[in-house]
């Protein structure tokens, strides 16, 4: 616990703080019930890269605990689990795809994606409905159904609105000095 | 633009009077109980219970409504989507089946399906007074110190601090931004999907870029003034604990033993009327 | 307590070039040392290297040596030094980090591991000290600015740190707050004789209380250092591209020689040397100049605002804004300017009254369509920024508008011109300075060919280059017709630019009128949380009418100004 820097504690406060946010204000329903693009996963994946799996773990546990405590009363603890590990999850090839001095590579843009891929389908297909059945004993084939809704519409969330908030950021990093003015 | 959130609300209660830490561990505790049991006396009992508790603390139901109506459709929605997957749900567990209607096709209805989905509902439901409670008579200065003192590392209880101080500042910048957006001609709550989707890219990244630098700012103020360099902290809003508050948590221990004894005395989690 | 600078030099890894080169500097025990600079000159960087920011949280390369009380201050870790130094940023909005201000003073306490019954007990006597006693239980929404700065203060105080660093202390005040927080740092260092270093590029303001030394840094040297009499003699200042405090352009505008001896940081001694008879000889050579041509663009014909079942925000408000004019609106926090702002260019709907605009009721119009005719530019231009460079960000502001590509084009290559950031055009923003970023939206709003254009605080934490490039600028759109509003706590924005001020207070417009008029009735100025400058008094000593004294001297320092480009 005592490399956890200053920086990644403020991270994980206000990077839940902008979960919450986002999970409010920023969800887009698709027209399938029960379903919408939650750019907040997005965010997640991003923060993940960024600041690494306990940072972003903890960004996927508090953000999403608080969202369901504030807007619905009771935090849902099965999902809620899920965003902690899909954040901790992604945030394991943080060091690898290190986009803070490499920039970010095609090659960093694949790892990023199977890993968000794999990670959100173990989270959303197998660990929340596991959890649900073992809770709530609720039938088998809604929460596995459920469960690979919500992994599909996430991991395209993440894959294509993930991947571009990290180009964006990459971008930025990039060096001005070889800037010039035109005429 | 008024968004409707739970948050403190100021009452003089007895519930209120109890440590942060108190509801902190009556609450684990009273959802450790309903998320193990299923059966119906248990949660019978703890369902009023909680209503008791609420009546205690003097929160009007209006204060609130929202997030009671809420959830209720949602529990509502829930149950109907369990019969619509799976009408013999009840059947298989509770090991009879007793026919009330036909129905159409595999959408029959017994009286093991009815009494599960009852279950179901009372199961989700009993839990939400209790949180609401918890979250409307704690002040959230007290947050913190009380996640620290069951045991969770100070630095992490202070994140959550953190995140409940700039929740306000996040959502007026993600507000400013949309605006901003919309300003533009680019509407971000209307129109199709993938437009929408592209779109929302646009109130991203201003937000994205604005609390990168809100991170730096406020870990740079937080250095200054020597955060994290010592083992452990203390807390300014911390209360002493009180007699009351150790016979709350005696109480609700209690009743979380009862809960799990009537549980599991008979080997199984669900109280089965039909055998 | 001394700090000591040693042929010392930093640069930030990031950075192909040193920030602070050669710096030779020691500041004794007890010290009032106010440091100045245009920014990017290095100041706040300096002010970093004392504190700890660099190089603990900014790292890069060091060079020559730093010691604080003798001992290399590279071995003293931020958490060492917060107990010698305690620091003031700049936004206190940032430095609030607790729920409350009890909490949020406390939080050093709570670092250090100091038992409550104590905690409680210093966080009381600190909170008396810096006038929050009553405001503990209060959270940071609930303050105004002069009162988060205090409880800002508050949280350094508790530490009895001997060194107090202040980073541009005003920066964030509206002038009555910024005097006010100036004096309550006089009064602590007085009784605790703490050292006291301010870093601030608004001198005619933090130099409302004495100071024993003023350091002027321009590009990451230190070119000048002594007293606050010499500095403000031998031109330091204007050469820095600096503000001097105005009483020292009038000074300079009545040819009166500024000499160390005469004390010129004292304004009160320093105005004996103005004498009547030359200056109002002076003022006679000047020529009076026509009021412009009045058509009226932006009417609001009682307009009231409220938010879903809340109390009215907005109250009767009706005002005329007459094309090619610069009306300001200032007034308190919450006084209502950022709602009137919403309501003008369609983010919010008035609620009752009317908006013309050249005559066409345009009430009921959309947020889209309002927004392509007025305009409005955020005070954060990160609010704004969604793209990657800057022709992209222009380009992107036309979207909604489906132009014809040509069209389009020309557009943007016109609207680039004219705001200076054609030779930037392929630039990601991310490369561009604070107020070139700022003219990127105020171009991304202008490229939609707008008939008014609404400012929140354009000039903000810009310094008085950029002050003035900004605000040239904005005379220029002015000239070419545009109707301008502006929101600015800034008294110089208000006296020099323009042709109106509308006063705000609670919700119902004060005042609206000549801004001169304004400034002569001190209890509405006060209402504003404005001041008067330093020319006021100046014209008072002297018994000279206000208006053309002050015009004359804001014109010769204007004409002086065109000479840095």
């Amino acid at each position: 616990m005592n490399t956890f820097t200053t920086k990644q504690i403020v991270a994980t406060g206000i990077g839940a703080a902008v979960f919450i946010i986002l999970s409010r204000f920023a969800a887009i329903p698709t027209g399938v019930p029960n379903t919408s693009i939650e750019t907040s996963y997005a965010f997640l994946a991003f923060m993940a890269i960024l600041f690494g799996p306990i940072t972003a773990g903890l960004i996927g546990l508090i953000g999403h605990a608080l969202k369901d405590a504030i807007l619905y009363g009771s935090p849902w603890w099965s999902w809620v689990i899920v965003s902690g590990f899909v954040g901790f999850g992604i945030g394991l090839v943080s060091r690898r795809i290190n986009i803070e001095a490499g920039g970010l590579t095609t090659k960093g843009i694949l790892l990023f994606n199977a890993t968000q891929a794999i990670v959100q389908a173990i989270g959303w297909i197998l660990i929340a409905p596991v959890l649900d059945i073992l809770i709530y004993a609720e039938p088998a084939n809604k929460v596995f159904v459920q469960g690979a809704v919500a992994a599909t519409s996430n991991i395209l969330t993440v894959g294509v609105i993930g991947t571009l908030l990290l180009v964006a950021y990459a971008n930025t990093r990039s060096k001005a000095g070889s800037l010039k003015r035109e005429v | 633009m008024a968004v409707e959130m739970l948050g403190y609300i100021e009452k003089p209660s007895p519930v209120h009077r109890l440590t942060g830490t108190t509801k902190l561990i009556g609450f684990l505790l009273w959802t450790t109980a309903t998320m193990f049991t299923y059966d119906t006396r248990v949660l019978l009992i703890l369902g009023f219970a909680s209503i008791g508790l609420f009546l205690v603390s003097r929160i009007r139901f209006r204060e609130v409504r929202f997030v009671l109506v809420f959830t209720a459709l949602f529990v509502l929605i829930n149950a109907l989507a369990v019969y619509l997957f799976e009408p013999e749900q009840g059947v298989a567990i509770y090991g009879t089946r007793h026919v009330l209607f036909e129905g159409i096709g595999r959408f029959t209805l017994t009286a093991e399906q009815l009494f599960y989905l009852f279950n179901l509902i009372l199961k989700y439901s009993v839990i939400v007074p209790v949180a609401v409670l918890f979250l409307v008579t704690t002040h959230p200065t007290e947050f913190a110190s009380s996640l620290n003192r069951i045991g969770v590392p100070y630095k992490v209880a202070f994140a959550v601090s953190l995140a409940l101080r700039y929740i306000p500042d996040v959502q007026q910048d993600f507000r400013t931004i949309a605006d901003a957006q919309e300003a533009r001609g680019v509407a971000v709550t209307h129109g199709p999907l993938l437009k929408r989707a592209k779109h929302s890219l646009n109130i991203l990244l201003p937000l994205l870029f604005t609390s990168l630098e809100r991170i730096e700012t406020v870990s740079n103020a937080m250095d200054l003034r020597g955060f994290g360099a010592e083992r452990k902290r203390t807390w300014y809003n911390q209360r002493p604990m009180t007699r009351a508050d150790y016979l709350a948590i005696g109480l609700v221990f209690m009743l979380t033993i009862f809960s799990f004894v009537v549980t599991f005395y008979d080997g199984s989690r669900f109280y089965n009327p039909f055998s | 307590m001394t700090i000591q600078f040693d042929h010392f030099s930093f640069t930030y890894r990031s950075q192909s070039e040193p920030t602070l080169r050669n710096i030779n500097l020691t500041i004794e025990d007890g010290e009032r040392v106010l440091i100045v600079g245009p920014s990017g000159s290095g100041k706040s960087t300096l002010a970093q290297c004392i504190n700890g920011l660099v190089p603990f949280s900014y790292p890069g390369t060091w060079e020559g040596d730093v010691r604080i009380n003798g001992v290399d201050a590279r071995t003293l870790s931020l958490f060492d030094r917060s107990a010698l130094i305690g620091t003031v940023l700049q936004d206190p909005d940032t430095q609030f980090i607790g729920l409350s201000v009890g909490e949020d003073i406390a939080f050093a306490l709570e670092n250090k591991r100091v038992a409550r019954p104590e905690m409680h007990e210093t966080v009381e006597r600190v909170a008396r000290l810096t006038d929050v006693a009553h405001l503990l239980n209060h959270r940071l929404n609930d303050l105004s600015g002069g009162q988060r700065q205090r409880a800002a203060l508050g949280g350094v105080l508790v530490e009895d740190a001997n060194i107090l660093l202040f980073d541009e202390p005003l920066a964030n005040l509206d002038p009555l707050a910024g005097s006010e927080a100036m004096a309550l740092l006089d009064r602590l260092q007085r009784e605790t004789k703490r050292t006291l270093l301010v870093v601030e590029h608004r001198i005619e303001d933090v130099l409302s209380i004495p100071f024993d030394r003023m350091i002027v840094v321009v590009d990451g040297e230190i070119v000048a250092d002594g007293h606050p009499d010499v500095i403000l003699s031998d031109g330091s200042l204007v050469r820095a591209f600096l503000r001097e405090p105005l009483y020292l352009s009038a000074a300079r505008w009545a040819d009166i020689s500024i000499r160390p001896e005469d004390k010129p940081s004292q304004p009160d001694a320093f105005l004996n040397l103005f004498e009547r008879q030359p200056i109002v000889s002076r003022l006679s050579e000047q020529m009076p100049e026509a009021p412009p041509e009045v058509s009226p663009s932006l009417e609001l014909d009682r307009v009231r605002f409220h938010y879903r079942s809340e109390e009215n925000v907005l109250e009767e408000i009706t005002l005329r804004c007459a094309k090619g004019t610069l009306t300001t609106i200032v007034g308190q926090n919450g006084a209502g300017k950022s709602t009137l702002a919403k309501v003008l260019s369609g983010y919010q709907r008035a609620t009752a009254g009317q908006i013309r605009l050249n005559g066409e009721d345009v009430t009921k119009q959309s947020i889209a369509d309002r927004a392509s005719r007025i305009g409005f530019v955020l005070q954060n231009p990160n609010h704004m920024i969604s793209k990657h460079t800057v022709r992209e960000e222009v380009r992107y502001g036309m979207q909604a508008l489906t132009l014809s590509a040509d069209e389009e084009e020309r557009r943007l290559e016109e609207t680039l011109r004219r705001c200076g950031l054609y030779p930037f055009r392929n630039w990601p923003i991310q490369a561009l300075s604070f107020g070139q970023k700022k003219r990127v939206t105020i171009a991304s709003i202008l490229v939609r060919k707008p008939d008014v254009l609404i400012l929140d605080e354009p000039t903000a934490g810009q310094d008085y280059r950029h002050y003035s490039d900004m605000m040239d600028f904005l005379e220029r759109l002015k000239r070419d017709g545009m109707t301008l509003l502006i929101i600015t706590h800034d008294m110089h924005l208000v006296l020099e630019y323009s042709d109106q001020v509308c006063l705000l207070q609670a919700g119902r417009i004060r005042f609206a009128g000549e801004p001169l008029t304004l400034f002569a009735q001190e209890s509405l100025l006060r209402h504003a949380h404005l001041k008067q400058t330093s020319l006021f008094n100046v014209a008072r000593h002297l018994d000279v009418e206000v208006q053309p004294f002050i015009h004359a001297v804001i014109q010769a320092e204007r004409k002086e100004r065109a000479q840095w480009l």
